[in-house]
């Protein structure tokens, strides 16, 4: 979230779209009840009329994957009618840059297409640039070559006639989202969305986003209060996971995971440090050495040194253009490249895309090791359905690990806050907390390369691991502090003098000579000297916002709400003085911590723009970085019911990588499967259901598995309400209970009726006994090519009574 | 005296079943065997194991649009329970201080038959095993200490709110008069006879059969 949950109450218009957040967030519901008290509007747009639906001021459908055509005739609809804040989008955002002459857009593709690398050369959407490399700009967004008329050109096929074709939503409800959404383009008023796993996990997810980022920027709504972008996290700590960089190519706080070309830590620092041509830019990217260095001094301690590259060349790297996302690992674990797998605290068996696959994949490794607080279908795959266990090699080893209230430490929620919360009692038998077993294990491995030696055992000889208390337990304050980070030596920066062993005050004071370490540049300020900053409970709320800047701490710096300069005009007054979220009082900021202490926009010594992550410092309307475009355009899923793509002559997003081994099948306009599939959670269970379905009063009110259908697709099918179907894809079959529902309606696409189902994935065969099995295992294991998300949210299924009947 | 009351605005429910589950976990009430017979709603009815079903009931409005409903059904703690008519011997009392209509051992001796009948709203459930009758509490025993009605505490998005019944009887219009700028046919249930008072959107009978009464 550039917001947090509370912030949502500060709205004025509140979309809901690509998630389901009465039934998968639901206390986010409070806040939204709260907006609608001082009478903001809630709109539903989803496939199925869902919880949220119920009780929003406006709902419509669209099929799912069509959420580009939707958003884009938005975009559209915004421009042509000037709905937009131009004095916002002109100094805020990237609209009045110049492209050069290279960049192109036609028959669906953008300037730079490779066919055979599937890629694009990115170089040829480069911004014009004068002669001390500045990008050129008319500020009068007039010239034809300045994003913003770029964008209106791009968006301008999107006409109602289009998308209403695509999305299979009626023009006049198009009209009316348009209409109700953009309203918040005033400067007296705020939207914002609610986006979740709806519009991340397609072939199109990046850019689905970017298609709400766009539209929030020419309403200037980023920034503000009651706006943003809010992505809504799919587990309580899944923001603290991703900070701390549980993902392949990234290192904590967001630094880059380095490559094999990368040979020596100048290198690497030199590669990831974005340079800034304009002076009144403040490109906080370019303090990457600062963050990178003080990681690797946090990692190797004493035996970092300037004489070894701080450790830098201890650690392992990727080849150059490798990725390790889930859908690679497991296909790579099919091919029998993976001999030994952690799955911890995940039950990929029902989690992943193609869980058939993912069993397979599971049975080629020599060992697996299973850390969770249940028995699950990943531990357990070996004695699964269509398993043969004599025939299956893999040995398994099951650790029991402490539940979240039975250890003490942070989590990270969706709004970046950072909570601390004590441990309520201890794990039970032998489940230990996840800090010890890694302790542990640690420590195991460590003595045995001291004895055994090994390839290469400097990086595990020289790792720092001095987290453990007298007892030889982990101890989740010492790790905190060291994320937060040390003064190694006594130094004085910036007029202040500071003591080696002091922990470092904000992320400002982080250095790249090795006098500082942080294990999390982003988290520096959440354990200072002043104590322990995530456990703080006070509850003044000065602004009258709901920032609760004494609660809990939140990154960066305690920053409430990101990007926060651009909710004031080149004056430094809030764009709504009803909601002033940082105002420039004449010398500094009052309200929340600014984005930069630096004066406001018309100080034009001594400003900085605002977007101080950007290197230009402009919010991106137009987005040079990504893999598949600049500007988001509508491609249908790998599977799909259209036998052409209504946009252009593109049919797929044509960056995507798509797998062809024997699991990977994929059949789009197939009469074998003709209708669209969908996957979704449901409130009484979490996940894969792994903690939820040993609760007897949660399986009690959400026992087995179902597929909501229309009333129309049961009367094609001959299914009545209640009775056993069976759903079936090109990768697997799932029994369910029809529900048969006036919540889903068939799609009327131009002549084309489209039928669309939905079902859960949070069943799995170990428990209940007759609860079913996981919808991954429909599931295409193809994914974004920016994120290698798996398009789990539109493919294509067929849906018949079960033989003999229920 | 006027005791407490709750007040559930429907207008604001989506279906959590936060405050079912709740129940289940104050009153230590167990989760019972249900299957999906195509519907979220589940278990099917009230029993002595449950005392709250959210009910969930859809169809299409006016214009053709889906509409879906849902109803917290619970005891509504009556000024004068109907299902007192064959109380002889204090089976069934009603806590002067709270208001609480409090089922008693004594129960099992009731007229379930009688007693069910005497009930608008069909709550009363009886144990097959001890044939003591069973429903909502009105978490008595927590609501005398000072504590939130376990389903109110639960509620994430204010829907159910508890207080003192003049205070909640005023919400209650407040909140109808609000409602009706948009749904004409906005309404709170009984407010004169129970203490547990809905706010519908809607006719009461796209929420739930026994929702304003038999």
């Amino acid at each position: 979230m550039t917001n947090h949950w509370i912030d949502i109450g500060n709205s004025d218009c509140i979309l809901v779209m690509g998630s389901n957040a009465a039934a998968n967030h639901p206390i986010s519901m409070k806040w939204v009840m709260k907006a609608r008290e001082h009478g903001a509007k809630l709109i539903s747009v989803d496939p199925r009329f869902t919880r949220t639906s119920a009780v929003a001021d406006y709902y419509t459908a669209l099929r799912s994957g069509s959420d580009i055509a939707f958003l884009g005739g938005m975009i559209n609809y915004i421009l042509e009618n000037k709905k937009y804040h131009k004095e916002y989008v002109a100094n805020y955002t990237n609209a009045a840059f110049i492209l050069g002459d290279k960049y192109d857009f036609s028959q669906g593709l953008f300037a730079g297409y490779d066919p055979k690398k599937r890629a694009y050369d990115k170089s040829l959407w480069a911004f014009k640039r004068d002669s001390k490399g500045i990008p050129q700009k008319d500020a009068t967004l007039e010239n034809p070559r300045t994003v913003l008329q770029l964008l209106k050109k791009h968006f301008a096929r999107y006409t109602p006639e289009k998308v209403s074709e695509i999305t299979g939503t009626p023009q006049e409800e198009l009209k009316t989202v348009y209409e109700m959404y953009a309203s918040t383009g005033t400067k007296d008023r705020a939207g914002t969305i609610m986006y979740a796993m709806g519009w991340t996990q397609h072939t199109v997810g990046v850019q689905n986003i970017r298609s709400m980022a766009i539209i929030q920027l020419l309403l200037g709504n980023i920034g503000i209060p009651g706006g943003g972008v809010n992505a809504l996290r799919g587990e309580s700590n899944v923001q603290g996971s991703t900070d701390h960089c549980i993902l392949f190519h990234i290192w904590p706080g967001y630094l880059k995971t380095p490559r094999a070309s990368s040979a020596t830590l100048d290198d690497y620092n030199k590669k990831f440090t974005p340079k800034a041509s304009d002076p009144l830019s403040a490109n906080w990217w370019g303090n990457y050495p600062k963050y990178s260095v003080s990681l690797l001094k946090s990692f190797f301690g004493d035996k970092a040194t300037k004489d070894n590259g701080f450790g830098y060349s201890w650690l392992p790297k990727l080849d150059d253009g490798q990725n390790c996302s889930w859908l690679n690992l497991f296909d790579s674990m099919y091919n029998g490249n993976i001999k030994g797998f952690f799955a911890w605290g995940q039950n990929p068996a029902c989690s992943g895309a193609n869980s058939n696959k993912v069993r397979k994949s599971l049975a080629k490794l020599d060992w697996l090791v299973n850390v969770n607080i249940f028995d699950n279908e990943t531990g357990s795959f070996w004695k699964g359905p269509g398993m043969d266990p004599k025939k299956i090699k893999t040995e398994v080893f099951m650790l029991p690990c402490a539940a979240s209230m039975e250890k003490e430490g942070s989590i990270t929620n969706s709004g970046r806050w950072a909570q601390w919360r004590y441990k309520a009692c201890n794990p039970p038998g032998d489940a230990r907390p996840d800090g010890d077993i890694l302790t542990e294990l640690m420590l195991k491995l460590r003595e045995m390369y001291k004895k055994e030696g090994g390839k290469f055992p400097t990086p595990i000889l020289n790792l720092k691991w001095d987290y453990v208390n007298d007892k030889g337990e982990f101890d989740s304050h010492k790790m905190a502090k060291e994320i937060n980070g040390y003064f190694l030596a006594d130094v004085e920066i910036k007029g202040k003098k500071f003591k080696k062993g002091d922990l470092v005050p904000s992320f400002a004071f982080l250095k790249a000579d090795g006098t500082t370490s942080s294990a999390n540049w982003l988290y520096c300020n959440s354990y200072t000297g002043k104590g322990n900053m995530m456990a703080r409970r006070n509850k003044p709320d000065p602004t009258g916002l709901g920032l609760f800047s004494e609660w809990a701490w939140c990154w960066p710096v305690n920053r409430r709400i990101l990007y926060n300069r651009a909710s004031v005009d080149l004056a430094g007054n809030p764009w709504n003085a009803k909601r002033p979220l940082i105002k420039w009082n004449g010398k500094k900021w009052v309200g929340d911590v600014p984005d930069g202490g630096w004066p406001p926009m018309t100080n034009k010594e001594k400003t900085k723009y605002p977007f101080i992550m950007k290197p230009e410092g402009f919010a991106n309307v137009f987005g040079p970085g990504l893999n598949d475009g600049p500007f988001p355009e509508h491609y249908e899923p790998l599977e799909c019911p259209v036998p052409e793509n209504a946009m252009s002559k593109q049919f797929v997003n044509p960056t995507i990588k798509i797998f062809k081994g024997e699991m990977d099948k994929h059949f789009t306009c197939d009469p074998r499967y003709p209708i669209v599939g969908t996957t979704y959670r449901v409130t009484e269970h979490w996940q894969t259901g792994l903690m939820t379905r040993w609760q007897p009063w949660l399986v009690e009110a959400e026992p087995q598995i179902f597929v909501e259908m229309s009333e129309d697709l049961a009367k094609l099918r001959g299914i009545t309400n209640g009775e056993k179907v069976k759903v079936t894809s090109a990768r697997g079959e799932v029994e369910c209970t029809a529900m048969v529902t006036t919540r889903f309606r068939p799609f009327k696409m131009g002549k084309l009726t489209v039928h669309q189902v939905g079902l859960p994935w949070c069943f799995g065969w170990v428990a209940p006994k007759d609860g079913g099995d996981s919808a991954n295992l429909l599931t295409p294991s193809v994914g974004d090519p920016n994120t290698m998300i798996p398009e789990t949210k539109a493919f294509m299924v067929n849906v018949q009574k079960l033989k003999g009947g229920a | 005296m006027s005791g407490y009351s709750i007040l559930v605005d429907t207008s604001k429910c989506t279906a959590c079943r936060g405050c079912q589950v709740a129940c289940k976990e104050w009153n230590q009430l167990p989760g019972t065997a249900t299957k999906n017979t195509g519907s979220h709603e589940n278990p099917k009815d009230l029993s002595s194991d449950t005392y709250k079903i959210v009910r969930f009931t859809e169809g299409s409005g006016a214009k053709g649009n889906a509409f879906w409903h849902f109803f917290t059904e619970q005891c509504r703690q009556c000024l004068s329970p109907g299902c007192m008519s064959e109380v002889e011997n204090d089976e069934i009392v009603i806590d002067e201080k709270t208001g609480a209509v409090v089922y008693t051992p004594k129960t099992k001796d009731l007229n379930f038959k009688a007693t069910v009948e005497g009930c608008p709203y069909n709550i009363p459930r009886r144990n097959p095993k001890t044939k003591v009758l069973a429903k909502c509490t009105f978490c008595n025993d927590r609501i005398k200490t000072g504590m939130l009605p376990a389903c109110v505490k639960a509620c994430p998005t204010g829907a159910m709110t508890f207080g003192k019944r003049e205070e909640i009887l005023a919400a209650a219009a407040k909140r109808v008069s609000e409602l009706k700028k948009t749904f004409p046919k906005a309404v709170a249930l009984n407010p004169d006879d129970v203490r547990v008072i809905y706010i519908l959107k809607d006719d009461p009978k796209t929420y739930w059969k026994y929702a304003s009464g038999k």
